[in-house]
């Protein structure tokens, strides 16, 4: 066959190169001269390691290239240590995000000088003249109701000045020493989010902050991407298997989670992992990305999620439990978990049997209830009849009696996991529900109660079953004789708890989870364990969260999962790991210098602060358990907030309504110490918690420093409220402030809501964002390739460096230049105004500590018998010694408590005194009042600290860490690090090559030997107890409040019904949009963006180009029908909460009644004005808003204890319900 | 024989997450300067999909690639050199702007320079980069129907839908879909090169690199409208056209492309082929679509045969490409263990860019209808009752060859379940192997190819 033509032949000729034979190929010489631009393009002087520093958990290396002085892109880098030879590597790590981030650098976005609004700067220069003080110059403009008015409103409406560092960081700094003169410095907040991915550039501001005696404001429980089912369960904030574990499971279920979008560098284990066999379920509502490599996809309504996994539950207890009693799995949970020990049954008023408490020592006579800590003793019955003490439980924790005994060894013991037994007796026990369709109030909305039968025996006068028994009965596995309303069989769709019932509520065939159940316990039964549950914010952003994970949880408890290399919970939603936790607390919450910090539940700060109180008409009676004692019945959300800041569950900041400076004096007059000062103060009225009256002008918070975070562009729950209350700009809040008769009962109202709470906003960016734009003043930042600092993140086991590929450009600074600044500042100020004083820290009961000793049987006394007792009925009162004339210096060295003092990570001690010596060698020496200090005066130097003080990067400390764990354990595991104990990382190890870290026990699992981490591998192989009150992983919580909330047990509980808790339309109902067009009432989503990390690249022009430019809305065809919209057409979401314009991207990949705004897109990029409003349209957040759950706010109670971003209220916003109309396609910006 | 070598790519779609790392990662080396804003010389598509530029599959329209004429001759479907020439300055053929779609960026400057009294929140307004002018809304993009949107508006223009007579509903219980990454495919048998009227377009002969060599190029555009996979753009500054380079830069000094080496999701495999230069246009000429594929494969040289080698050697094929090519990862993808197809063989051009298809989710029916769990084998996907119609990937990757694109998805789900035994601990059973005419080491090699892939083994 020839196709050789004439043509062609000339066409070789024409062209002087060598034609093949049939003519049509040519192969030519030509062109290497001109294809010098291609080479010159890409040819660099220089290739510098760095990564990106926030928003993100990927912590990937990348390379940056620069040429001419330039950066001109990056690409990831691919020399991670090796995973071994039968593993996928970690390279290349990144995405197109991270791919894009070089545009920043010269973008006309970036910031490139200092701004303060013209108005302050004019106000503030004219009272600095006035009284030739910046301090007083800043108390006079805020101080005087007109000029504070004049400088609050002009925000958000541009008129923003350029000025010198110098004016604009005096003005900072005198805003703080102004505070904290007036008000105290609990009126001082900052607000940074997740450190581990740039662990200086937090820590040198937090570091300022704490010296000064400020709030750190929370990020993990505000974002809503803390678990609370983690701390309920585990008793740790959140551990979970690197992504490279992902690759060992036999069955990996995607659960809420769209990982090639929410985690892009490591989906690739999960796409390898299919190749050796590993099955993969995706279960979302919409075909996400990650559905494409699902076997099978469960196509579950929003929300319901819980209910599919109680079937899954109800078939494998069924099967594999009951029927089949695999040994693997009753061995695992007997040992691992709660199941086998003994709650009380108590009765009700009304008859009724329930669920009630552990049963401990302390209900027992004898050598039980003499024991140490015999209140925390939880019990199990023995395979002999006898009750007894298993071990490892609470009780052993603290005490002397306790040393070399908290373990999971049980020696002698051998519980036995039901009472059951053919012809015993039993008692049918009442559990609530929450299925059932809701009605306008009073009571619980969709409540009911199931009365299940469970075996019983008589303990010390007490009925009593086992966790076990409760959790067959609330999963509906009934067995031979046992009384109550049991399901026929799977399909029987009106028993709660099998698969027909759950398809009725989550649209999974009953079929599909039947099967899926059976394949995740049978492929653990046949791997040893390797089934995994990743669990995202598709079923962790929900108001009822917690419920909906725990009985995700329980599947991987009751197929024995958790600790074992590919199995386990991997929940992965804005979860970080500071893997040098200790160092880095030292040196990020100033320990070294002072204790304790001030460190605070945001979602309580700003639920306070923005006034979204003052609109929150829930009450908690409409989401409590129908057998509810009533305990809770009365209080509106707020006043549940309220009374757990009292009793000191939860911190609260600003802590009372006087300075805590002030506090310090009068005690110090009155001769008391602060403690019995302050609990008299409050006893007699004359005292009282900021929290309740948050509205009085000294309770306000003052000063608000950003860095690192786009608080108004992504994460305000509730933005409008932020807007008018906090800030004092425009806004489009649409609710009703609440009238007279249902406000809250512990709380001031006052008549006038105060609108620009804030005397200063001030932000550091690299970017203009809606934080920026609302800010008084605006500080260039260094960008992620121009400073020096370190990351690491629980995706992979290494830590690594950021380097500056250029300096700083124009007048940009670091994080740590700014802050070092501020300190400076700071301190030349407080020469007159402060000087040195005593503050009065009022704080949290805390974890890991004795504390959590502090609620015998989780039973909360009233305030009348419990009166004020500081740490035990109310928090602790803390005298902290603060010179203000002395911040830089102590910013700049390293403060005397780690050796004097130690250090601690979950009850883990340190101490350090060898290693700061060191320190002192490798970082210089520095003088400061108390003589020389090591140096911690650049940011390599503070990295050097954070790395030289904890276990993950110095090996001498993993192996301290575990010798002082084994004496409490009796189990010394300090073999994990062993080879490791003279390594040390040290900065410049890592800026050449990412390290992989020390296995320590600042954490649960191993990376020894290469191993891949997962979580709980410690307490599993080294009999290492939980955190928690029994020291096993929790299926039952016995606190009041839990009981009250009806949550003892993992239960199904709905998205809010907001039309019954708030009035608002039900989803799916099509009403008159009020201008003759229709609108629909839609479950309003806002899910994570495939364009943007949060509000970082969104405004990227690469990222607008991919995705749609601008602010999008996804809605199902059925959808945009019954609204009259097509693809890309304007439109408008409302609902009380707030309005938006968008676009709508309709897609029959999204199911009817649900729309997904990609979450923080910014209103910044071509967002025209509301049609409705005439506003400027609203962020993804302007239709959500904070909604407090109490039972989050439980403290003081074993593993129900605070700790910063470990347990708290969460910012959740996956229930909000919203109308979308078409809006006039006429838009004007 | 005249053995030439080629450095070629694979894809594997079966792994790709859609994420556009490759896309940005090349857009940021290479196009990010005036005039190419609108270039994406790596870009991926959502499937089904119209892509980009929009329909760039539909010939009829585009003109593309090579007609088989009935007397067995190939010749340009655009028409020859002399209707190139007698039109060259009204080249019907190309897209038009919106086809790509008009660039745009925003005022961000107008953010911290609102004035003062401003009466809303400042915000940046978008405005097109061609001409400066303000727009309400970008209206079209390169990756508009990314991940499926507005499927109502243009998922049926896909013009694979129509030509490979699959069924696909805008129904979220039939809904499917995957990604497409694409680059310049540096075809054996290139179009583009042929049609270039000033003799600027040409293939490097010692890899077979397609470039435009930019001093000779006169910016006639045939190459634009003759490449079938739009993959020639045309800078509208310099007036030349300009297209992926494999990133030779970087090749030549021993690294991958950008492409490869940013792609997260570890898909894309780069080597060396050792093909038959004098069996191109025979195997370009192959009457039937159908077997386009099998014809393209078999021009492949077996780089360990000493007949292919001494030919080589004595076509001055360096000794290291020898050996590239016998160490090559896609040479293993595309022969031994076919599982690699070429992008639209049908367009004859015999492309160089070679995809393993993708799997995907069971049907709604058949998580319905409640199978049985117990047995392991099902636990995995049976390729019958898949999302994605096999007629579908048939007519993008193999020419509408149904059997030859199940066979590689029968393989990929047949290495599931053999490594599946020997990941619980036990034996392969070989059985698996056999029943896709392969051994059960031939499936671990694989297995490790597609799956461990490590950087060495990638590239």
């Amino acid at each position: 066959m020839s196709s050789e033509t004439s043509l062609f032949t000339l066409g070789a000729h024409l062209r002087q190169g060598e034609a093949s034979g049939d003519a049509r190929q040519l192969f030519l010489q030509g062109g290497r001269q001109a294809d010098a631009f291609y080479r010159q393009r890409f040819s660099h002087d220089k290739i510098v390691r760095s990564t990106h520093g926030v928003n993100c958990t990927g912590s990937c290396s990348w390379k940056v290239y620069v040429k001419d002085g330039m950066i001109t892109w990056e690409s990831q880098e691919v020399d991670y240590p090796t995973t071994g030879p039968d593993m996928p590597e970690y390279e290349p790590r990144g995405c197109p995000r991270g791919a894009a981030f070089a545009w920043y650098e010269y973008s006309p976005t970036r910031i490139r000088h200092p701004y303060v609004r013209g108005k302050l700067l004019d106000l503030y220069r004219a009272a600095k003249k006035r009284t030739g003080d910046p301090v007083l110059a800043w108390h006079e403009v805020t101080s005087d109701p007109e000029q504070a008015r004049a400088y609050k409103s002009a925000r958000g409406k541009g008129g923003m000045v350029r000025t010198t560092w110098q004016e604009a960081t005096e003005i900072v700094a005198a805003a703080h020493v102004s505070t904290v003169k007036d008000f105290g410095p609990d009126r001082v907040a900052g607000f940074s989010v997740i450190p581990a991915m740039s662990m200086v550039s937090y820590g040198a501001g937090s570091r300022y902050l704490e010296l000064m005696g400020g709030s750190m404001l929370s990020f993990y429980d505000w974002y809503a991407d803390l678990p609370p089912a983690s701390p309920q369960v585990f008793g740790d904030q959140t551990d979970v298997p690197e992504a490279g574990d992902w690759f060992n499971s036999d069955y990996l279920m995607l659960w809420g989670s769209n990982v090639p979008v929410t985690r892009t560098p490591d989906a690739h284990f999960m796409t390898e992992g299919r190749y050796h066999g590993q099955k993969v379920v995706v279960c979302s509502p919409d075909f996400a990305d990650s559905t494409k490599f699902a076997d099978e996809w469960l196509r579950v309504h929003p929300g319901t999620d819980a209910a599919l996994a109680m079937a899954m539950g109800h078939v494998i207890l069924s099967e594999f439990h009951v029927k089949r009693q695999e040994e693997f799995f009753l061995d695992y949970m007997k040992r691992h978990t709660d199941a086998p020990f003994l709650i009380t049954i108590e009765t009700e008023d009304d008859g009724q049997y329930t669920a009630g408490k552990f049963l401990t020592a302390s209900d027992m006579g004898g050598e039980l209830a003499a024991s140490e800590s015999a209140e925390y003793r939880l019990l199990v019955m023995d395979e002999d009849g006898s009750v007894k003490d298993p071990g490892g439980t609470l009780a052993d924790r603290y005490g002397d009696a306790g040393q070399g005994k908290w373990n999971l060894d049980m020696p002698g013991v051998d519980p036995v996991m039901s009472l059951y037994a053919d012809g015993g007796e039993s008692v049918e026990v009442s559990l609530p529900r929450f299925d059932l369709v809701g009605e306008s109030g009073p009571g619980t909305i969709g409540a009911g109660v199931i009365k299940r039968g469970v075996p019983v025996r008589r303990v010390a006068g007490k009925l009593v079953t086992t966790v076990y028994d409760l959790l067959l009965a609330q999963y509906g596995v009934g067995r031979d004789g046992l009384p109550g309303e049991w399901p026929s069989g799977y399909d029987d769709a009106s028993g709660l708890g099998t698969p027909a019932w759950q398809e009725e509520l989550t649209g999974v065939p009953a079929a599909a989870a039947e099967r899926i159940g059976r394949e995740f316990a049978q492929s653990a039964l046949d791997s040893g364990g390797r089934s995994m549950i990743i669990m995202g914010a598709g079923t962790n952003h929900y108001f009822h969260s917690d419920t909906i994970y725990r009985t995700m949880l329980a599947l991987t408890s009751m197929c024995a999962t958790q600790g074992v290399n590919g199995g386990g919970w991997a929940h992965y939603v804005g979860q970080e790991k500071v893997r040098p936790i200790t160092g880095w607390q030292q040196y990020a919450m100033a320990l070294d210098w002072s204790r304790p910090p001030r460190q605070m539940i945001s979602t309580g700060f700003w639920y306070l602060t923005t006034d979204q109180w003052r609109y929150d008409a829930g009450r908690v009676e409409r989401i409590s358990s129908p057998l509810a004692r009533g305990e809770l019945g009365d209080m509106s959300f707020a006043d549940s907030l309220v009374e757990a800041t009292q009793r000191g569950w939860m911190p609260g900041y600003p802590q009372f309504d006087r300075s805590s400076l002030d506090l310090a004096d009068e005690a110090k007059e009155a001769g008391l110490a602060p403690g019995e000062y302050v609990a008299r103060e409050l006893a007699e009225g004359r005292l009282h918690f900021a929290v309740e009256d948050p509205d009085a002008f000294q309770n306000h918070p003052k000063v608000l420093f950003n860095w690192r975070t786009n608080l108004l562009g992504s994460s305000a729950k509730g933005t409008e409220f932020f807007l008018r209350h906090m800030i004092g700009a425009d806004n489009d809040v649409q609710a009703e402030e609440l009238p007279e008769g249902v406000r809250p009962e512990r709380m001031a109202w006052r008549d006038e809501a105060p609108e620009g709470k804030l005397d200063l906003m001030v932000t550091a960016d690299f970017r203009n964002t809606s934080t920026t734009l609302h800010s008084d003043v605006v500080l260039p930042a260094a960008t992620w390739y121009e400073k020096h600092d370190i990351s690491s993140t629980d995706m992979h086991p290494f830590v690594h460096t950021f380097n500056p590929a250029i300096a700083p450009p124009w007048d940009a600074r670091t994080d740590f230049e700014l802050f070092g600044e501020l300190a400076e500042l700071s301190s030349q100020l407080s020469v007159k105004h402060l000087g040195a004083r005593t503050d009065l820290v009022a704080a949290p009961l805390g974890h890991d500590s004795p504390d959590e000793l502090n609620t015998p049987h989780g039973v909360v006394p009233d305030r009348e018998s419990a009166g004020w007792v500081p740490g035990v009925t109310m928090p602790k009162i803390i005298p902290v010694k603060r010179d203000y004339t002395k911040i830089a210096e102590k910013f700049n060295a390293i403060g005397p408590l780690p050796e004097k003092v130690g250090m601690a990570t979950k009850g883990v001690a340190f101490q350090p005194a060898a290693v700061v010596e060191d320190l002192g060698k490798r970082n210089g020496l520095i003088d400061t009042s108390i003589g020389q200090r090591p140096a911690v005066d650049t940011a390599v130097k503070a990295a050097q600290m954070v790395l030289s003080l904890s276990g993950t990067t110095n090996g001498k400390l993993s192996v301290q860490g575990w010798k002082n764990l084994a004496q409490r354990t009796g189990h010394d595991a300090s073999e994990l690090a062993a080879g490791d104990e003279e390594k040390l990382i040290t900065y410049a190890d890592i800026v050449s090559q990412p390290k992989g870290v020390i296995t320590s026990p600042e954490w649960s699992g191993s990376e020894h030997g290469g191993r891949r981490y997962t979580a709980f591998a410690v307490n599993k192989e080294y009999s290492k107890p939980w955190h928690t009150l029994s020291g096993r992983m929790h299926y039952f919580m016995d606190h009041d409040w839990m009981r009250e909330m009806g949550e003892q047990l993992p239960v199904f509980r709905p998205p809010v019904d907001l039309m019954h808790l708030y009035g608002e339309a039900a989803p799916g109902q099509v009403l008159e949009d009020g201008s003759g067009g229709a609108e629909v009432s839609v479950r309003y989503l806002t899910v994570h963006n495939k364009w943007a990390i949060h509000s970082q690249y969104y405004d990227n022009l690469h990222m607008l180009t991919l995705g749609r430019g601008g602010q999008t809305v996804w809605m199902s065809p059925q959808d945009a029908e019954k609204i009259g919209v097509r693809d890309n057409e304007w439109i408008e979401v409302h609902n009380r909460n707030g309005v938006v314009s968008a676009r709508a991207i309709v897609s029959h990949r999204m199911p009817e009644g649900t729309v997904y705004m990609y979450h923080a897109q910014e209103r910044t990029m071509g967002t025209p004005l509301n049609e409705k409003t005439g506003k400027r349209g609203g962020t993804h957040n302007s239709l959500t808003r904070i909604l407090i759950k109490p039972s989050h706010l439980i403290g003081g109670y074993g593993h129900f204890t605070y700790a910063f971003n470990y347990i708290g209220p969460t910012g959740n916003q996956r229930d909000e319900v919203a109308m979308i109309r078409r809006r006039s396609q006429e838009v004007t910006f | 024989m005249k053995v030439m070598a080629q450095i070629a790519m694979v894809m594997n779609l079966d792994k790709c997450i859609g994420c556009h790392t490759c896309s940005v990662t090349c857009k940021q080396a290479w196009t990010n300067r005036e005039g190419t804003e609108y270039m994406w010389f790596n870009n991926v598509e959502t499937r089904p999909g119209v892509g980009y530029p929009r329909r760039w599959e539909d010939q009829v329209e585009n003109k593309g690639g090579w007609v088989h004429k009935a007397n067995g001759k190939l010749v340009p479907r655009q028409g020859g050199r002399l209707k190139g020439l007698a039109n060259i300055f009204a080249n019907p053929n190309l897209p038009e702007m919106s086809d790509y779609y008009e660039p745009w960026t925003y005022e961000y400057e107008k953010l911290l320079s609102a004035p003062k009294d401003s009466s809303a929140l400042p915000v940046a307004r978008p405005k097109s980069q061609m001409t400066g002018e303000h727009i309400n809304a970008p209206e079209w993009g390169p990756n508009w129907d990314d991940d499926l949107g507005g499927s109502l508006e243009t998922m049926q223009d896909d013009p694979v839908i129509a030509a490979s007579g699959a069924e696909v509903k805008a129904q979220i219980e039939n809904a499917f879909m995957f990604y497409l990454p694409r680059i310049c495919e540096h075809c054996l048998n290139p179009t583009c090169v042929s049609v270039c009227p000033s003799g600027a377009m040409y293939k490097r002969s010692e890899d077979g690199i397609v470039l435009v060599d930019e001093d000779k190029c006169r910016g006639w555009r045939m190459c634009v409208s003759g490449c079938p996979y739009k993959k020639v753009y045309f800078n509208h500054t310099t007036g030349k056209a300009e297209k992926c380079t494999l990133c030779y830069p970087r090749l030549e000094i021993g690294e991958p492309t950008v492409c490869s080496e940013t792609c997260v999701g570890r898909l894309r495999y780069l080597g060396v082929l050792l093909y038959d230069a004098d069996r191109v246009g025979e195997a370009a000429a192959t009457e039937r679509d159908e077997d386009l594929y099998e014809a393209q494969r078999q021009i492949l040289l077996d780089p360990r045969d000493p007949e292919v080698i001494e030919g080589a050697l004595a076509e001055g094929v360096p000794r290291s490409y020898i050996e590239a090519a016998q160490e090559s990862p896609i040479y293993k993808l595309i022969h031994e263990y076919q599982v690699a197809l070429p992008l639209h063989p049908e367009y004859r051009t015999l492309p160089m860019v070679w995809y393993v298809p993708p799997l995907s989710p069971i049907v709604d029916e058949v998580t319905a209808s409640g199978n049985d769990g117990e047995d392991g084998k099902i636990l995995l996907t049976a390729i019958s009752r898949m999302r994605i119609p096999l007629e579908y990937l048939a007519s993008l990757l193999a020419g509408g060859n149904l059997a030859v694109t199940e066979k590689t998805l029968r393989r990929l789900a047949a290495m599931r379940s053999y490594m599946r035994d020997i990941h619980l601990g036990g034996e392969g059973n070989e059985e698996i192997a056999a029943a896709v005419g392969m051994t059960g080491e031939e499936i671990e090699a694989m297995y490790r190819l597609l799956a461990i892939a490590k950087y060495e083994d990638r590239y």
